[in-house]
């Protein structure tokens, strides 16, 4: 049933999105775009030593992608950059393939449930695209398609 | 169930209607499928069907070739739906009917054959807020490449386009009003009547984007006096990829072939090509054959129930849903024109339409979410997207409680 989506966490993290502002110290910024819904996400880190210190957002979207970037932010402090790329991809595995659940994930384990709508993966990437055209250093705001 | 009046057309019997619809004898999720995104595509009746399972079985042949028998009676089939699209249309003669892929397509051939020869730089296109994609890029393309100018008939709150500042945008410069008849997004009807009296006394040309209007009002575009009008067959429960467009005998006589090929010339030597007569001369390659001929069953679909019941019937559906929508705390029906057609389109407070949409799909019930291919009306109203309940003929009054019922489940989980 639908609940297995709109897990309580997600819910939760929907309604009261974790570091969502702007950071004006940020070394990194990009925008993310889903033109299918219209979702706009900017995205904030502040890189040090290689290390993620800080990150923040701030956007408009669904339920979905709102509780994504929510728990991406929180997911991703004291992170390197490639342990960042490296979550993207196993976040990336979760919604799109069967293999089995890595514990790297964590939290974001409750987004496993994406996977049987395939319409709103989309929706749960937004953030994570971002991010990678954040740490590329990507001056073109990033598209979902 | 609701207490709200349900007011039925005498002679007007859903369920029966239901019956010629397979589609919708089915459940989605484990609930009976509710389908309430005709505007993005209607229902196929099995006649449609059946004209088309019966082409590919029993005459399919190329058509306007052969001598042959199967050749003779698939031409004779597919340009009966064109004295058919006359007929549904009220065109002066069978002529002006060009077979197209759909209202997309049509836009596309008359801003392109018609705008190659009749717009130079500082000329200037009208169209309206209200647009689909399709009735606003072909020109915006068409603008950018002769140097001429986008103006656009702004709307008020409710989603009607403003007669007046139109009037203003009206001058000399002026080519081509090109608006559509009901609105996608919002449901809106406009006037077309006076917006192409208006730019016929500027002297522009109009074309009309009859998309949504075919499925759910006469057409008469001889009354309308308008200069193209264009529709999708798979709107008006035809299959996909076949449309018409209507163009008068003397624009369209006037304007260069769309695109050239087999079935569009008279004679063709490497020094010269001479073009057929109308209607073959935009009708460049072997056709969507079976698609026009399912187009024609659905045109005669149409008819055995007739545009006035199904106007009337689609109406009383609207109001219901106008009154059960409105009893949502939290809800906000997005164009509410005094003249407007069976779409309900809606935003929830703090709730995303993709969010409402998954939550509505698994019980069963089928709305458009997202910006409608329509994202300047989106942006008139501040909202990123809506969510779009579309009826049709076919729709029920107990499918609109079943809607407000999975509104009610929506909250439940997002509040």
């Amino acid at each position: 049933m639908v609940d297995d989506l709109y897990q309580e966490i997600i819910l939760d993290h929907s309604k009261h999105p974790r570091n969502c502002h702007p950071m004006e110290d940020a070394t990194r910024k990009a925008e993310g775009y889903n033109p299918l819904c219209g979702d706009k996400l900017k995205l904030f880190i502040k890189v040090e030593d290689d290390i993620v210190k800080d990150v923040s957002f701030v956007g408009s979207g669904c339920a979905i992608s709102t509780a994504s970037a929510s728990l991406m932010t929180e997911s991703l402090k004291g992170k390197t950059r490639d342990e960042a790329l490296k979550l993207l991809e196993r976040f990336h595995d979760l919604l799109t393939t069967d293999s089995p659940v890595s514990h790297e994930l964590g939290k974001l384990v409750v987004f496993c449930g994406v996977r049987d709508y395939p319409a709103r993966v989309k929706c749960a990437t937004l953030a994570w695209h971002t991010l990678k055209s954040a740490l590329n250093g990507a001056a073109e705001p990033v598209s979902t398609e | 169930m609701s207490t709200l009046t349900r007011v039925v057309p005498a002679g007007f019997d859903v369920e029966r209607i239901r019956e010629d619809f397979p589609v919708l004898k089915q459940s989605i999720h484990g609930k009976p499928l509710v389908y309430l995104d005709s505007a993005a595509t209607a229902q196929k009746p099995n006649a449609v069907i059946d004209a088309i399972r019966r082409f590919h079985e029993v005459d399919c042949a190329n058509i306007h070739r052969g001598v042959h028998e199967l050749s003779q009676r698939s031409t004779a089939a597919y340009e009966e739906t064109r004295a058919k699209a006359k007929k549904f249309l009220n065109a002066r003669t069978k002529n002006e009917l060009i077979f197209v892929r759909g209202a997309t397509e049509g836009i596309n051939l008359v801003a392109s054959s018609w705008g190659r020869g009749n717009v130079k730089p500082g000329d200037e296109i009208v169209i309206s807020a209200l647009e689909h994609h399709s009735n606003i890029v072909p020109w915006q393309m068409l603008c950018e490449d002769k140097g001429a100018k986008l103006r656009v008939i702004p709307m008020n709150d409710r989603g009607e386009l403003l007669l007046e500042e139109y009037e203003k945008l009206l001058g000399p410069r002026t080519r081509m009003v090109a608006v559509t008849h009901v609105s996608n997004a919002l449901g809106t009807i406009n006037p077309v009547g006076r917006i192409v009296e208006m730019a016929h006394r500027a002297g522009a040309l109009t074309l009309i984007d009859g998309a949504q209007a075919a499925p759910h009002m006469k057409i008469d575009v001889q009354a309308l006096d308008a200069d193209f009008y264009t529709f999708s067959g798979h709107k008006v429960f035809g299959p996909t990829g076949i449309g018409i467009l209507y163009g008068k005998t003397r624009l369209l006589n006037a304007m260069p072939p769309y695109q050239g090929g087999g079935d569009m010339i008279k004679t063709v030597t490497f020094e010269k090509t001479t073009y057929a007569d109308l209607p073959y001369k935009f009708e460049a390659g072997t056709p969507n054959i079976a698609g026009g001929i399912g187009l024609g069953a659905a045109l005669d679909y149409v008819n055995s129930i007739g545009l006035d019941t199904i106007a009337a019937y689609e109406h009383e559906l609207l109001v219901y849903g106008t009154e059960a929508l409105g009893e949502i705390p939290g809800l906000r029906i997005v164009g509410t024109a005094k003249e407007k057609a069976a779409v309900l389109s809606f935003v929830i407070d703090g709730i995303h339409p993709h969010d409402i949409g998954t939550v509505l799909d698994r019980q069963g019930i089928a709305v458009r979410t997202g910006h409608h291919c329509a994202q300047p009306v989106m942006d008139r109203f501040r909202v990123p997207a809506t969510t779009r309940a579309s009826l049709a003929f076919y729709n029920t009054f107990a499918e609109i409680d079943a809607l407000t019922a999975g509104l009610q489940k929506v909250k439940e989980i997002f509040s």
